[in-house]
């Protein structure tokens, strides 16, 4: 019987922003259309990819490191529980406090509970995406609560209204000019004269947030790692929009994946080399900040660390999927794919956009949720290439594509196209029948080398681009039987 | 003629692959007639159709085993088995186990692993195991070559095919500006993701009518269909060759005519 | 059941098998860099790379450091100089006349200072990185954050090669700040500015022994 993976029972999938409501080829055919997005990507990609594969190329043991990051990851799921548990015990004995959340529900109430409990009208946010993943800012503003997002990508999202395209840079598809604009629509008391310059718009960013940090109570933040055997958390960024916020507040909240575990500190040993080189191709990013527990003296006085699961335990039950976990938020994948070099982000309908959030969004929610997002690639493997952690992206493709199809919800139609294809691809004679019908089409072509681009569906999809050829005289194996009497 | 003796006498056993056997059959032609050139004897076993690949990509995995299981059954026996195919290659020595095993039929899987490691891509054959770079073809073109995915990144190919091309008399070898980049085809991609699939094809055109090459080449059957398709619309003044056309070619017209 | 234990039985539920199949982790990257910390060569490695982020680099002998210290401010402030505060242990011989000592002010008024000078815990040279653990050395975390400009002492010996080395070095129940030049954004169509929200001015007094 065939050993198909349909979840397990009694672990739940995970709700938020983890997908949309229109198919992936529908949305992507909307995006593709926005041609000023796909130069913004085309420009962004191709820098960080020269970026990244010239620091990569530095490193003569990066093969022995993304072995290493892959094993450590493998390792620390197989005992996620008791790193967990461990994880709780060294946070609480320097003065923080742990708490669960099965799903985004309860992370978001929380998280408004600890907001509310300081008496705090606004926080400040580092850029997370297991917030965004729960939709915390919403939740908080339905609260009475002011989020304040202070990554300067996530600015120019919040500011202009607008939905995250990236992991790392969630406004990559805006350019400079885009940005400028959005800032002297949005941002209050910029200065009019505010030209496109990356710094100057940097500097506005710098002037508008400043007071904020200064005044800010509580800071929400997410975490890249967090090591067990310590209870050290760990941010990495840019900017020093994550410094302020862990180091300026009273209170801080940091919301995490449990799958960002790692055992021991060793580990981050790998992962600061890795991670900095596949997302900014940076040898090391500008800040990285580590914290145990409270400081007396330095930093909040409050900490509360959020574990979140949400679909997380639902993607760890399958055997294939289950290294999507493994994942940093890097999004090498995202900066190498050429899929979603020309969609963009915001045709994958989730948070998590491009290759990684091609195999993560339907494991966290189940692929009932995300049906089209397996099929939203070409399998050309430039993703797997590229991560730092050898996520196997194009085989859970695969086999995400293959639970679609035994859950029973693919069209019977294409069902019966391939277990028909299928029959007479194991009876060689019948094969040879059917090879012969394909020459039908050279009716078509009347004499043409290719058919006519007015074809009935699903042809029509091919030949609305391309041209089909017209099907050969002959089939290789009937002329090598005719010209070589071997039998064929 | 360029031989080293090495795995001179082999018996070849060529897997033409469905789509090659049906829609590019001289590609199969000429790997044969490569083949013979370079010493060994080629036998195209009559129960082969496909190696399951489609339906595995597809997530038709369960209706893959027969096919699996015939294509093991159809080259049973065979030394070596080549075909002109990264991709097929590919799965043949990544999926077709895996398709066996995760259908609990483990004396299928290890056949298939079997057979896997007996099985060879044209440009892995004729590089790894004959030792041969210079095939002695003539192709007086400019020519400039696709890496297909599934060979550069699942086989690991790296610049086999290139090394062949670059042996080749005559020919002018231009490079393709973004050459790594996919070409779009992506198996049923091509239809369920068309407009993408269009996208990504119609950058890969300009790159290919940029480098003003009378033939674009590749290893792969079904993406040179998608290319050549996308060309052929154009009206574009290149067109797409199987590299196993081009390396089977020598200065005797009428033999690279066929 | 409480979220805790209920999370904690699907991880178990979850890894079934995988949890009896935990492999073995290797560690075949360098873990060593062959050169010991202080060597001529790292000095001139971590140098370059503090360059490439635009950081200024200062070198110095160690009776001279307090002086290279000064010049270094000169150059980040010009002459109408804002208050400068080193960290509460910088030592008296890295200390430039003028510059007072942070007094454990609310960190926010830091905000106000023209410049910081702290010491360093470790430094990684492959990578550029300084890392400062908020001992009194280097001076609480704000300290090194909030003014605009900051001046970080490193003596030759805390150079070391890779990353691996600078971690066992380390204590990670500190709070660490890993710095690798000033603050800087590649968030507008992914080319890197220098400066955003820390200081936007990093010199590195770099202190080789006699």
């Amino acid at each position: 019987m065939s050993r198909t993976f349909l979840g397990m029972p009694g672990i739940p999938h995970g709700t938020g922003d983890l997908g949309g409501e229109e198919p992936f080829p529908r949305s992507a055919a909307r995006h593709l259309a926005d041609h000023q997005m796909r130069a913004n990507l085309a420009g962004a990609t191709g820098t960080i990819r020269a970026k990244r594969a010239s620091v990569v190329s530095e490193l003569p043991d990066w093969e022995q490191l993304r072995e290493s990051g892959r094993a450590v990851k493998e390792a620390t799921m197989a005992r996620l529980d008791e790193h967990l548990v461990e994880l709780e015990r060294r946070v609480t004995e320097r003065g923080g406090t742990v708490h669960w959340a099965r799903d985004a529900t309860e992370a978001n109430r929380i998280v408004t509970d600890l907001v509310r409990a300081t008496g705090a009208e606004e926080v400040v946010k580092v850029k997370s995406m297991a917030t965004q993943e729960i939709g915390l800012n919403e939740a908080l503003e339905e609260a009475g609560v002011t989020a304040w997002e202070t990554d300067l990508a996530e600015l120019i999202v919040q500011l202009g209204d607008d939905r995250p395209s990236h992991i790392l840079v969630p406004a990559i598809h805006r350019n400079r000019a885009e940005i400028r604009r959005i800032f002297l629509e949005t941002m209050p008391g910029v200065d009019p004269g505010l030209t496109d310059d990356p710094r100057q718009l940097a500097m506005a960013a710098r002037a508008y947030l400043r007071q904020r940090f200064l005044r800010a109570r509580v800071a929400v933040s997410g975490a890249n790692f967090a090591v067990a055997e310590t209870g050290t958390l760990a941010v990495v960024e840019s900017e020093g929009n994550g410094r302020m916020c862990l180091t300026l507040p009273d209170t801080l909240i940091t919301v995490m994946g449990i799958e960002k575990t790692v055992p021991t500190w060793r580990d981050l040993e790998v992962f600061l080399q890795t991670l900095p080189r596949s997302s900014t191709g940076e040898r090391m990013n500008p800040y990285t900040s580590t914290w145990t527990g409270v400081t007396p003296g330095d930093g909040p006085r409050e900490f509360h660390l959020v574990l979140l699961d949400n679909g997380r335990t639902a993607a760890l039950a399958d055997p294939t999927g289950r290294q999507a976990l493994h994942c940093i938020r890097c999004s090498a994948c995202l900066n190498v794919c050429p899929v979603y070099e020309r969609t963009g982000g915001h045709a994958y309908g989730s948070v998590y956009p491009g290759p990684i959030g091609a195999v993560l969004s339907p494991q966290l929610t189940g692929v009932a949720a995300n049906p089209s997002l397996p099929y939203a690639s070409t399998l050309c493997g430039a993703c797997y290439e590229v991560c730092p952690v050898a996520i196997d992206i194009p085989s859970i493709l695969v086999e995400l594509r293959n639970q679609q199809v035994e859950s029973g919800r693919k069209p019977s139609a294409e069902r019966a196209a391939f277990g028909a294809v299928a029959q007479l691809m194991s009876r060689p004679r019948l094969w040879r029948s059917a090879q012969r019908l394909t020459r039908l089409g050279r009716l078509l072509a009347r004499g043409r080398a290719t058919l006519p681009a007015a074809l009935p569906p699903p042809l029509s999809r091919w030949t609305r681009t391309r041209d089909l050829p017209a099907p050969p005289r002959e089939t290789f194996t009937e002329r090598w039987a005719r010209e070589r009497g071997d039998r064929a | 003629m360029t031989v080293d003796g090495r795995g001179a006498g082999m018996r070849v056993s060529l897997f033409a692959t469905c789509v090659v056997d049906t829609m590019a059959p001289r590609a199969a032609w000429a790997t044969a007639r490569l083949l013979e050139r370079l010493g060994q004897s080629v036998t195209v076993p009559a129960g082969q159709t496909c190696c399951g690949q489609m339906h595995v990509n597809s997530g038709y995995r369960g209706q893959a085993v027969r096919v699996v299981a015939n294509h093991v059954r159809a080259f049973e026996g065979a030394d070596a088995v080549v075909a002109p195919s990264g991709s097929c290659v590919a799965s043949i020595r990544h999926q077709q186990a895996m398709v066996a095993r995760r259908a609990g039929d483990e004396g299928l899987a290890r056949a298939a692993e079997e057979l896997a490691s007996r099985t060879y891509e044209l440009s892995q054959f004729l590089v790894d195991v004959l030792g041969v770079e210079d095939v002695g073809a003539s192709y007086p073109h400019r020519v400039t070559y696709h890496p297909a995915c599934h060979g550069a990144r699942v086989l690991g190919l790296g610049d086999r095919q290139l090394r062949l091309l670059r042996a080749v008399r005559g020919l002018e070898l231009v490079e393709l500006p973004g050459a790594d980049q996919c070409c779009g085809f992506g198996g049923t991609f091509a239809l369920k993701n068309a407009d993408t699939s269009a996208a990504m094809l119609s950058d890969k055109l300009a790159s290919i009518v940029s480098t003003r090459a009378e033939v674009c080449t590749a290893g792969d059957a079904s993406c040179l269909m998608h290319i050549g398709g996308g060309l052929s619309r154009l009206r574009a003044a290149t067109g797409t060759v199987h590299l196993a056309e081009i390396l089977a070619a020598t200065d005797d017209a009428k033999e690279a005519a066929t | 059941m409480s979220a805790r234990e209920e999370i904690l039985a699907r991880v178990r539920a979850a890894n079934g098998a995988a949890r009896a199949a935990e492999p073995e982790v290797p560690r075949a990257y360098r873990r060593s860099d062959g050169r010991p910390p202080g060597h001529p060569e790292l000095l001139d490695l971590l140098a370059d790379r503090l360059v490439d982020y635009r950081a200024t680099v200062h070198r110095c002998g160690p009776g001279t450091v307090a002086a290279t210290v000064e010049s270094a401010l000169a150059e980040a402030l010009g002459p109408d100089r804002a208050e400068v505060l080193a960290a509460p242990g910088l030592p008296e011989g890295w200390t430039p006349p003028g510059a007072g000592r942070d007094d454990g002010r609310p960190a926010v008024r830091l905000s106000g200072c023209g410049a910081a000078v702290t010491g360093t815990a470790v430094a990684v040279a492959q990578t550029g990185t300084l890392v400062l653990d908020a001992g009194p050395v280097c001076g609480r975390r704000a300290l090194s954050l909030l003014p605009d400009v900051c001046v970080c002492v490193v003596r030759a010996d805390q150079v070391v090669g890779g990353v691996p080395e600078a971690l066992t070095r380390l204590d990670p129940l500190a709070p660490l700040t890993f710095v690798s030049g000033p603050s800087a954004t590649s968030d507008i169509e992914l080319e890197r500015v220098e400066g955003v929200h820390g200081p936007r001015t990093l010199h590195v007094v770099l202190v080789e022994s006699d």
